[in-house]
C-alpha cells in the first residue's frame, strides 16, 4: 500500500485554445481544452496541467472559462499556471475549479508572494516552477549546484542558484516543485537527473519532474532520481494513442506503484 | 422519439457549505453528477434543511476553524448530526471533526465529535499528495464497489489513531478506512450521519464519484 507515482500531461493553452498542435484522430476538435482534458481523464491521466500562454491579459477571462468549463467535467486534480501574479489570480483559479496554481517570474521577482499565497490558501495549492539550466563549468556565471533560475521560458539567466531556490521556496511553504530543465527540454534524451537529485537532496515536499522525456523508458530513471511525480507535453500529444498506459507500464515494470 | 421517462425517485438536495475559500465547484459539480440537487449556501435555512450537508475543507485548521464560526458553521453541523442528518465532511473538513489540531507548534480545538489530534504526517515526503490505496473495513456504505481503488489525497496532516469504538443504540459501530503515508492515517469515518474523508472524492475520479453517488443514495428515503 502507497502512493502511486503521477504521470501528468501538460498542456500550452492560449486564448482558450490548446497550442503547438497535438495529434489525436479520435478527436473532433483537438485545439479544445475540454475535450482534451476528458481523453486524458480516460487515458489514465493523474492530474492535469494548463500553462497558460496567453499574452494580452484580456484574453486570459477566457483562460477562466476553460478552466471552469474543465474542472465542470474532469473530476482529477487540475493544476493552472501562467501570469499568476499574487493571491488575486490564485483565489480566481481556485474559484473557477483549479486546485493548484503554479507560479514562476512572479516568485523569482518577488518571493515574499509564496508566503502571502500559502499563508491564504495552504501549502497545497501553491506549486512552484522552475525553469533550470546548467551554467557553464569554468565561467563566473557558475552557481554553487551548478544550476541556474532562467526566466521567460529559459531565454533569460537571473544568476540565482536553482537548486537553493527551490529551497527557499520549500522553506517558505509551497507545497509542490515543478522541476524544469531547460537543457533536456525538447531534446527527448531523457530527464536531467542529476538536477533532480541535487534538488531532491534539499527539499521534503514533492517534486514533479519535467524536461526531455522521450520515451516511457524515460520515467523509471526521473523516479529513481527523486521524482514523486512526472510531467511531459510533447511525448504525451504527439506519441501513440496509448502512450500514457506505455509510461505506466515501464513505471510498474520498474516496481513503482502506478494507478 | 421516445418520451424521456421521469423518474419517480426524489432527487437527494445536498447544501455544501459555502465558506472562506478554495475550489468548492468540483464538488459541486461531482454531487449534481451523483444524483443530488445541490446548492451553495451558508444560510441556516438551506444547510440545516437539505437532505445532506457536505462540508469542504481547503487550507489550514485554525483558518478553517475561524470561517466556519464566521457563518456559524460548527453549531449548524452540531445540530444536524445531533438530529441524525447527513453530514459528509472532506479533507480538512475531517479533521475539524476530532479533539485538536498541531499546526505549526499550535494546539487549536477542533468540533471533538471524535477523539484524536491531527498533527504532521511522518514520511519522507509532505504534503502527502496523490492516488493512495486504501483499506476499508467489512460493511463500509460509503466504499461498496470501490474497496480497492486508489483515491486522490492532498494534505499534510493527518489522524493517525482511533479511539472511540462506543455503541451507540440503533447506530453500527463506527467504521474506519485506514490510508498509509509514513505512517497509517484515517483515510475515512463512517459514523451514524456523520461521514467523513480525508482524500477528495470530488478528484478521485470514478471512484470518487463513485462514493459519492454511494453517500448521495444514502440521503434518499428507505422505501417502505
Amino acid at each position: 500500500m502507497s502512493l502511486a507515482i503521477r504521470v501528468i500531461p501538460c498542456l500550452d493553452v492560449d486564448a482558450g485554445r490548446v497550442v503547438k498542435g497535438v495529434n489525436f484522430r479520435d478527436l473532433l476538435d483537438a485545439g479544445d481544452p475540454v475535450q482534451l482534458a476528458h481523453r486524458y481523464d480516460r487515458a489514465g491521466a493523474d492530474e492535469l496541467t494548463f500553462l497558460d500562454v496567453t499574452a494580452s491579459s484580456g484574453d486570459r477571462e477566457t483562460t477562466y472559462e476553460v478552466v471552469a468549463r474543465t474542472a465542470g467535467e474532469v473530476f482529477i486534480p487540475l493544476t493552472v499556471g501562467g501570469g499568476v501574479r499574487g493571491v488575486g489570480e490564485v483565489d480566481k483559479l481556485l474559484r473557477c475549479g483549479a486546485d493548484k496554481a503554479s507560479i514562476n517570474t512572479a516568485a523569482v521577482a518577488r518571493p515574499d508572494v509564496i508566503d502571502e499565497i500559502t499563508r491564504h490558501f495552504g501549502s497545497q495549492v501553491l506549486v512552484l516552477s522552475v525553469d533550470a539550466r546548467r551554467t557553464p563549468a569554468d565561467g563566473s556565471s557558475r552557481t554553487a549546484s551548478g544550476f541556474e533560475v532562467t526566466t521567460h521560458g529559459g531565454r533569460q539567466g537571473t544568476g540565482i542558484d536553482a537548486v537553493e531556490w527551490a529551497r527557499e521556496a520549500a522553506d517558505r511553504g509551497v507545497g509542490e516543485i515543478l522541476l524544469n530543465s531547460i537543457d533536456a527540454d525538447g531534446t527527448k534524451a531523457g530527464f536531467d537527473l542529476e538536477l533532480i537529485r541535487a534538488v531532491r537532496a534539499v527539499v521534503r515536499v514533492p517534486i514533479i519532474a519535467s524536461g526531455g522525456a522521450g520515451e516511457p523508458g524515460h520515467f523509471p530513471p526521473a523516479v529513481a532520481a527523486g521524482a514523486d511525480a512526472v510531467l511531459a507535453a510533447s511525448m504525451f500529444h504527439f506519441g501513440p494513442d496509448n502512450v500514457l498506459a506505455e509510461v505506466k507500464t515501464a513505471l510498474r515494470e520498474a516496481g513503482y506503484e502506478v494507478r | 422519439m421516445i418520451a424521456p421517462v421521469i423518474s419517480k425517485v426524489p432527487q437527494p438536495t445536498v447544501t455544501v457549505l459555502d465558506y472562506g475559500s478554495g475550489n468548492v465547484r468540483s464538488a459541486v459539480r461531482a454531487l449534481e453528477r451523483a444524483g443530488a440537487a445541490v446548492l451553495l449556501s451558508s444560510r441556516p435555512e438551506d444547510v440545516l434543511n437539505a437532505d445532506g450537508l457536505v462540508v469542504p475543507g481547503v487550507g489550514a485548521f485554525a483558518t478553517v476553524m475561524k470561517e466556519l464560526k464566521r457563518v456559524d458553521g460548527l453549531r449548524m453541523i452540531g445540530r444536524r448530526v445531533a438530529g441524525g442528518r447527513a453530514v459528509l465532511a472532506i479533507c480538512v473538513g475531517l479533521q475539524i471533526l476530532f479533539d485538536d489540531g498541531v499546526e505549526h507548534g499550535n494546539r487549536e480545538p477542533g468540533m471533538g465529535e471524535w477523539p484524536g489530534t491531527v498533527e504532521l504526517l511522518d514520511a519522507p515526503v509532505v504534503p502527502h499528495m496523490g492516488w493512495n490505496t486504501v483499506d476499508v473495513p467489512q460493511g463500509s456504505t460509503l466504499f461498496a464497489g470501490v474497496e480497492n481503488e486508489r483515491f486522490y489525497f492532498v494534505h499534510s496532516y493527518g489522524v493517525q489513531k482511533w479511539d472511540f469504538d462506543v455503541a451507540q443504540p440503533r447506530m453500527k459501530p463506527p467504521l474506519v478506512t485506514w490510508s498509509e503515508h509514513g505512517s497509517r492515517f484515517i483515510a475515512a469515518v463512517e459514523n451514524g450521519p456523520l461521514c467523513a474523508t480525508q482524500f477528495h472524492p470530488e478528484k478521485s475520479g470514478d471512484a470518487g464519484a463513485r462514493l459519492l453517488r454511494n453517500w448521495v443514495d444514502s440521503l434518499r428515503p428507505r422505501s417502505a
